[in-house]
């Protein structure tokens, strides 16, 4: 297991606020790795410094074998070598097919003049169609994203996640405002996708966390508190105080 | 090896590779539906027109039709732009005027060169190219108070220079515009103004003597083709009705393929969530560059068109105003689909040509009497509330209340187990 994403002393503030205090953090390929923490620990700023929606004050990101840095590069181009974001609330193309949606998001050339003249050829449904099996929505494919269910629609953007096939998968709060079924599943379609990229996700929930089985890491006010297994964690003196409010 | 074919039959041959290996036309029926219109309309216009047929239309309502044609196509563009791209341009206009005035300096020299070299004809001695130019500047530039002509005027004498110009320059404004206003990420009503701002700032310019383009004159005399001064109007006015509808017809066409792909995709997508393409890999702004240069394209194109048969062009038709008028025909029309758009532009502008040319009886109350004249833009900014508040899908939403007969094995419903269009039929 190698290095993937190496971020290191990143520190980035809001108008004085410090949201990261030289954070570091590391995964590997393949890894599944939980990220907890309070409300305001900084968990977000976190991903958007890592898909480059916010750009940090100091430190590095580094991505891949090569350790590309990825501060110069745009959202779009950040996406391109292979980091996939599922943001919290569910934002699916509602105006448009799920196979339209998951369509876009497959792996193909992303310039105008490719997609100008791209027309799906059988491989393309036939990926859409294994897509919409693993993400369970097979039945739904004709319809507007708009018209799916609240898990439905996370599931999508998962299966859009997936469809980019990126080598770094960010979610953030997966199973929330999910039933205990759909909460199940959710937990398989990440499992699964753990065993060929890195996923890191981020979440609340500790029974949700748990049943991921996973390395955790514990945010508080803008860096790492604690690193290790569940129990480990929760072990830990500081991160009760924290989250219990001692 | 004989099941390979068969790998997802489950989707191979119905939700996935069904739908898309029909034809084009037959997946977007409403495009073989407005192209016939189109046909049909031409057909008729021709066999009652003055020109061609049994005269019962007149050539000045030809005319008027042949310049509906043209307000049609760039309200194609405008709804490509808006409806399905987001961007809320307010200076499609000014890339319309552009292609106008690209054409107009044609017509205009090539027609005053041929008045000066029959005028010098008469004399003594056979006049040299100086004094044609010269006799051409004189008579185009007297009027602002020059005999010379200004820099801008370099190719006027060449009808392929002229013709590239109209898709070149307002290509090229919209490019640096866009690339500028893109990559700076202005979005939203804040772009809306910055486009206002350009169109002003180039009617502005446009009205100075000194602009090279005749100031507050503009160009006139462009409804009489050079070198076919024999050919009567009413034949001219079927040629560019002609040309007015194979070149909306044409443009009909690029919008739909445009729209119907995976670009189509990612450009509705942009804007419903250009932050979300952006996470999926997509350069937002190099997608919305390519849509506005497009579509400034498209509108250089129709304005190229619209002022021969107006037969003048003057700065005032690059004014802020026009292009809010644009966005009220595509709103009225229905954005977001483009028959809509062109239903739009039709019906507002020969309503508003009803009303303003005074063939609308005046409303006498007995204290005030309504006149539709001053009137029409009141009536015409309040359809536009009534439609933004309570018809958002506009003129062109009503084709949603017609059943479709065609819904290719959909569900009925909205559950999962519904039954499909064919066992419904049962």
């Amino acid at each position: 297991m190698s290095t993937l994403l190496e971020v290191s002393g990143v520190s980035k503030s809001f108008d004085g606020f410090k949201a990261i205090n030289n954070l570091s953090f590391q995964i590997g390929e393949p890894e599944m790795r939980a990220v907890i923490g309070p409300n305001g620990a900084g968990k977000t700023t976190f991903m958007d410094i890592v898909t480059g929606k916010t750009k940090p004050d100091e430190g590095t990101v580094l991505f891949g074998e090569k350790s590309q840095s990825l501060l110069k590069l745009s959202e779009s181009q950040i996406a391109q070598v292979g980091i996939g974001r599922k943001f919290q609330r569910p934002t699916v193309f509602e105006d448009q097919s799920v196979s339209d949606n998951l369509m876009m998001a497959l792996k193909k050339d992303r310039s105008p003049w490719a997609v100008l003249r791209f027309r799906p050829a059988r491989e393309d449904h036939a990926a859409v169609a294994r897509l919409a099996d693993e993400i369970g929505l097979t039945d739904q494919l004709t319809r507007k994203a708009g018209e799916l269910s609240h898990g439905q629609k996370q599931w999508l953007e998962i299966g859009m996640l997936l469809a980019q096939d990126p080598r770094l998968l960010l979610v953030d709060e997966p199973a929330a405002g999910m039933t205990p079924a759909e909460r199940e599943h959710t937990t398989d379609i990440l499992v699964e996708a753990a065993k060929t990229r890195a996923v890191v996700v981020v979440e609340h929930d500790m029974e949700f966390v748990r049943r991921l089985n996973c390395k955790v890491t514990v945010l508080h006010e803008g860096s790492v508190l604690a690193e290790g297994s569940l129990d480990h964690v929760t072990a830990n003196e500081r991160v009760i105080e924290v989250y219990l409010g001692r | 090896m004989t099941d390979t074919p068969s790998l997802f039959p489950k989707y191979a041959g119905g939700l996935g590779a069904g739908p898309q290996s029909r034809p084009f036309i037959a997946r977007h029926p409403s495009v073989l539906i407005f192209i016939a219109c189109l046909a049909l309309f031409t057909l008729c216009v021709t066999i009652l027109s003055e020109g061609f047929g049994i005269g019962v239309v007149s050539t000045s309502f030809v005319k008027t039709l042949g310049k509906t044609l043209c307000l049609c196509m760039v309200a194609l563009a405008m709804d490509l732009v808006w409806g399905y791209c987001g961007i809320l341009s307010l200076g499609h206009m000014a890339f319309f005027g552009i292609g106008g005035y690209a054409i107009g300096m044609w017509l205009m020299y090539a027609r005053t060169e041929i008045i000066v070299v029959q005028s010098l004809a008469a004399a003594p001695l056979p006049p040299t190219a100086g004094e044609i130019s010269q006799g051409i500047a004189t008579q185009i530039f007297g009027v602002v108070g020059a005999s010379e002509f200004p820099p801008i005027w370099a190719f006027a004498h060449s009808l392929p220079l002229q013709l590239a110009a109209i898709v070149i320059v307002p290509g090229l404004l919209a490019l640096v515009f866009g690339w500028l206003a893109f990559r700076s990420r202005v979005t939203g009503v804040y772009l809306s103004i910055l486009t206002q701002a350009m169109t002003l700032a180039l009617s502005l310019y446009l009205f100075q003597n000194d602009s090279g383009l005749r100031g507050n004159n503009g160009l006139s005399g462009l409804q009489n083709l050079p070198g076919l001064g024999d050919v009567p109007q009413s034949t001219v006015s079927i040629w560019f009705l002609w040309a007015s509808a194979l070149a909306l017809g044409l443009a009909y066409l690029l919008c739909a393929w445009i729209v119907s792909g995976k670009f189509g995709s990612v450009i509705r997508a942009i804007r419903d969530d250009e932050a979300r393409v952006r996470f999926l890999g997509y350069s937002v702004e190099a997608y919305k560059l390519t849509i506005f240069t497009l579509t400034a394209v498209i509108a250089g194109i129709a304005g190229a068109l619209y002022y021969p048969q107006a037969g003048i062009i003057n700065p005032a038709e690059i004014a802020p105003i026009a292009s809010i008028y644009l966005a009220v025909w595509v709103a009225i029309g229905g954005r977001g689909r483009l028959y809509g758009a062109v239903i739009g532009a039709a019906f507002v502008s020969l309503v508003s040509t009803w009303f303003t040319g005074g063939q609308a009886p005046d409303i006498n109350l007995g204290f005030y009497t309504i006149s539709w004249v001053d009137w029409w833009t009141v009536l015409l900014g309040f359809s536009f509330v009534v439609v933004t508040l309570f018809a958002p899908k506009g003129i062109g939403g009503l084709i949603d209340l017609v059943p479709s007969p065609n819904r290719h094995g959909a569900d009925l419903g909205p559950d999962a187990g519904s039954l499909r269009e064919s066992e419904a039929d049962r």
